[in-house]
C-alpha cells in the first residue's frame, strides 16, 4: 500500500517537473518583465542593474531552479496587471471555485448516479427514454449556453434566482465561504447546476451501461435464484460493481470541472480562479497564467492520486497483490 | 495495387452495408439532411443571407432592436429580428456559421494530420520513440482540451503583437484548438498500426526495400484510415464547441468576424433588456448544428464497428 502511494508520487514528479518548466519557458520567452517593470524612460544602466537584480543574466538552468524554489515558497511574481503577489490573488479566488466545483460534482454523482440505475433496470420505460433523450441534448448543450439559458428562465423571466456574484460571504480565516448565508447558497444554484449538468448526463449513460452489462452476468442470476429481494440484487451486488468505471470517470471529470469553471465563472460574473485566468489570458498576464497551469496540475495529480487510493477501498482483488500485473 | 484492395472492400461497403443501415434511422437520415442544410447555408452564406451585416453602408441603427416577424414590432426584412447595431440576425447566424465550421473543420484537419503522423512513427518505430511519444500524450490527456487551448492562444497573444494577432487569430484558433485534440487520432492510428506492420503485405515492402517513411505513407496508412475518419466526425462537434466556448470567453476571433460564440456573447448583454433573440437564435443554430454532427458521428462508429451492434 506504502509503496504503491510512493510510486504513484515518484510518477507525479516528471509531470510536476514539465509543467513547470513549460510555465518557467513562458516567462522566460514571453513579454519581457523589464520593459514592463521600467515604464517609459530609463538608461542602459538602470536597465542592466534591474536585469542582474532579477538574476535574468544568470543561464536558463540556474534560472529554473531559482524559480522552483520560488513556487516551493509559493512565490509566483507580481501579476503584470494588477501589480500584486501573484499567491495572494489565487489564494483569494481560490474558495470560491473549489466551492463551485465540489458542489457540482457533488450534485452531478448524486442525481446522476440514481439516474443511470433507473434507466439500467427500467431500459424500456418511457422516463427512461426521457432521461436518455434530455442527456443527449446534454452533451450537446456548450456549458454556456445551458448558463444563458438558466439566467433567462430562473433570474430573468421567474426572478427568482440571482444571475451572477456570490451573494452574501462569511470568512472563516483566510477562507470566504458563500455555504453559510441564504443569499449565497441561493447565488451558488445556478452556477453549480450549469457547471454539473454535463458531468451529470456522463455519470448516467455510464451507469446505466455499466449496469446493463452487470446485470448479464451469472451472479446477477445467481443470486436472484437464491432468492434475494431486488433491492439487495441492484444495489448490493450490481451497482457495487460498476463503481471502478464511475470512480475513474468521475475522477477525471473532477479536472474537467475545474476547467469548465472558467467559462461558468465568465457567465455569471463568479468571482473565482477562472475568472482571473480568463482575463490573464486575456490580457497576456503571464505571471497569472504560469502559477494557474501550476496549481491545477497540481490539482489533477493530487486527484488522480485520490482515486487511486479510492480503487483499493471499491475492488478487493487490487488489495489481494493483483495491482502489479493488472496492466495499470 | 495489393493496397488498393481495402480501398475497393471500403467502397463496396459504402454500397451496401452502410447505405443500408443510413437509409433505416429517421433520425440519421434527419440529422444528416440538418448537417447538409447547415454547411451549404453557411458555406454560400453571401448568396442565401437576406442581407450582408458587414456591408456598413446597408445598416441602420434605427433597425436596432427589431424583434422577430412573429412578436410585436416585427419587420418581414429581419425574420429573426436585428442586433443592438440594426444587424439582421439571420444573416448574422449564416455568415458567423460560416466562420464557426471553418475554424471546426480546419482544427480537426490539423489534429487528424498531427495525430496520424505520431500514431504511425509512434506504432511503426516501436521502442523508445513509441514510449516518449505516449508518455506526452498521457500527460496531454492529463489536461482539458479547452485548458490547452486557452493557454496556447494566451500564450500566442503575449508574443504576437496586437495587430498581428487581431489578423491571424482565426488561424490561431486553428492551431490552438488543433493541438489541443490530437491525442484520440494517435492513439487509435497506433493501435492499428502495430497491428498492421506485422502482417505479410508490410514485411513484403520491407523486403523489396521500400524506405519506412515510404511503407507507413501509402502501405500502413490506408488500412489505418478508417476508425480516423468516424473519430474526424466525432471531433468536428468539439471542435465547433470549443469554438464556440472560446469565442464567448473573448479570446477567439476578433469581433470584425463574429462567430456563433461571438454573437452569443454580444446578445448576452442584451439578455437582461428583454432582447433575448439576439442571443438564443444564434444559440439554437449553434446547438442544431453540433447536435446533427454528433448524431451522424454516432451513427458512423456503430456502422462501421458490427462489434458494437
Amino acid at each position: 500500500m506504502l509503496a504503491f502511494i510512493l510510486s504513484r508520487l515518484l510518477q507525479a514528479i516528471p509531470v510536476m517537473l514539465t509543467v513547470s518548466l513549460i510555465s518557467f519557458a513562458m516567462f522566460a520567452y514571453v513579454g519581457d518583465p523589464v520593459t514592463i517593470m521600467l515604464g517609459q524612460d530609463y538608461t542602459e544602466a538602470q536597465r542592466e542593474a534591474l536585469v542582474r537584480e532579477l538574476g535574468l543574466d544568470q543561464p536558463f538552468f540556474v534560472q529554473f531552479v531559482e524559480f522552483l524554489e520560488n513556487v516551493l515558497r509559493g512565490d509566483f511574481g507580481l501579476s503584470y496587471r494588477l501589480g500584486r503577489p501573484v499567491a495572494d490573488l489565487i489564494l483569494e479566488r481560490l474558495p470560491a471555485t473549489l466551492e463551485l466545483a465540489l458542489t457540482a460534482a457533488l450534485l452531478a454523482l448524486l442525481v446522476g448516479v440514481p439516474m443511470g440505475v433507473y434507466t439500467g433496470l427500467y431500459r424500456d420505460s418511457w422516463l427512461s427514454r426521457l432521461f436518455l433523450t434530455v442527456s443527449l441534448i446534454g452533451v450537446s448543450l456548450p456549458t454556456f449556453l445551458i448558463g444563458i439559458l438558466l439566467i433567462l428562465v430562473f433570474a430573468v423571466i421567474l426572478g427568482w434566482l440571482p444571475s451572477f456574484g456570490r451573494g452574501e460571504t462569511v470568512a472563516i480565516g483566510w477562507w470566504t465561504t458563500g455555504l453559510l448565508t441564504w443569499s449565497g447558497i441561493k447565488a451558488l444554484i445556478l452556477p453549480a447546476v450549469t457547471l454539473g449538468l454535463y458531468q451529470m448526463t456522463l455519470i448516467m449513460r455510464l451507469v446505466r451501461s455499466e449496469m446493463l452489462e452487470v446485470l448479464r452476468t451469472d451472479y446477477i442470476k445467481f443470486a436472484r435464484a437464491r432468492g434475494l429481494p431486488d433491492r439487495i440484487v441492484h444495489f448490493g451486488h450490481a451497482l457495487k460493481n460498476t463503481l471502478v468505471p464511475v470512480i475513474t470517470i468521475t475522477g477525471l471529470q473532477l479536472g474537467a470541472i475545474i476547467a469548465f469553471a472558467i467559462v461558468t465563472e465568465t457567465v455569471f460574473q463568479w468571482p473565482g480562479m477562472g475568472l482571473l485566468f480568463i482575463q490573464a489570458v486575456a490580457n497576456a498576464d503571464i505571471p497569472i497564467m504560469a502559477a494557474y497551469l501550476i496549481l491545477v496540475a497540481l490539482l489533477f495529480v493530487v486527484i488522480n492520486l485520490i482515486v487511486d487510493l479510492l480503487y483499493y477501498a471499491v475492488d478487493p482483488r487490487l488489495r489481494s497483490g493483483l495491482a502489479a500485473t493488472s496492466g495499470r | 495495387m495489393r493496397a488498393l484492395a481495402p480501398l475497393r472492400r471500403l467502397a463496396r461497403a459504402v454500397e451496401s452495408d452502410l447505405w443500408w443501415s443510413f437509409t433505416r434511422s429517421p433520425t440519421v437520415v434527419i440529422s444528416a439532411l440538418v448537417a447538409v442544410a447547415m454547411i451549404g447555408s453557411a458555406a454560400f452564406a453571401p448568396w442565401v443571407a437576406p442581407h450582408n451585416p458587414f456591408d456598413l453602408a446597408t445598416l441602420n441603427l434605427l433597425d436596432a432592436f427589431t424583434p422577430p416577424l412573429w412578436l410585436e414590432g416585427g419587420d418581414p426584412r429581419f425574420p429573426l429580428g436585428t442586433d443592438d447595431q440594426g444587424r439582421d440576425v439571420l444573416s448574422t447566424i449564416l455568415y458567423g456559421a460560416r466562420i464557426s465550421l471553418f475554424v471546426g473543420f480546419c482544427s480537426v484537419l490539423f489534429a487528424m494530420t498531427l495525430g496520424v503522423t505520431i500514431g504511425l512513427v509512434a506504432g511503426y518505430a516501436g521502442g523508445a520513440v513509441d514510449a516518449v511519444l505516449m508518455r506526452i500524450a498521457d500527460i496531454k490527456l492529463t489536461f482539458p482540451a479547452i485548458l490547452i487551448a486557452l493557454l496556447v492562444d494566451g500564450i500566442v497573444r503575449a508574443i504576437l503583437p496586437r495587430e498581428l494577432h487581431d489578423r491571424i487569430a482565426i488561424w490561431v484558433l486553428i492551431f490552438a484548438i488543433g493541438i489541443s485534440n490530437w491525442v484520440p487520432f494517435a492513439r487509435t492510428v497506433r493501435g492499428s498500426t502495430m497491428v498492421e506492420k506485422n502482417k505479410e503485405y508490410v514485411m513484403a515492402a520491407r523486403v523489396i526495400g521500400l524506405s519506412p517513411a515510404r511503407i507507413m505513407w501509402s502501405h500502413v496508412l490506408p488500412n489505418v484510415m478508417g476508425p480516423v475518419l468516424v473519430i474526424a466526425t466525432l471531433q468536428l462537434g468539439f471542435a465547433i464547441l470549443a469554438e464556440a466556448t472560446l469565442s464567448f470567453l473573448g479570446v477567439g476571433v476578433p469581433p470584425t468576424q463574429p462567430s456563433l460564440g461571438t454573437l452569443i456573447r454580444i446578445g448576452n448583454d442584451f439578455l437582461f433588456s428583454g432582447e433575448w433573440w439576439i442571443t438564443i437564435f444564434p444559440g439554437a443554430a449553434l446547438v442544431v448544428m453540433v447536435l446533427s454532427v454528433n448524431l451522424l458521428g454516432d451513427w458512423l462508429r456503430d456502422a462501421l464497428n458490427p462489434k458494437l451492434r
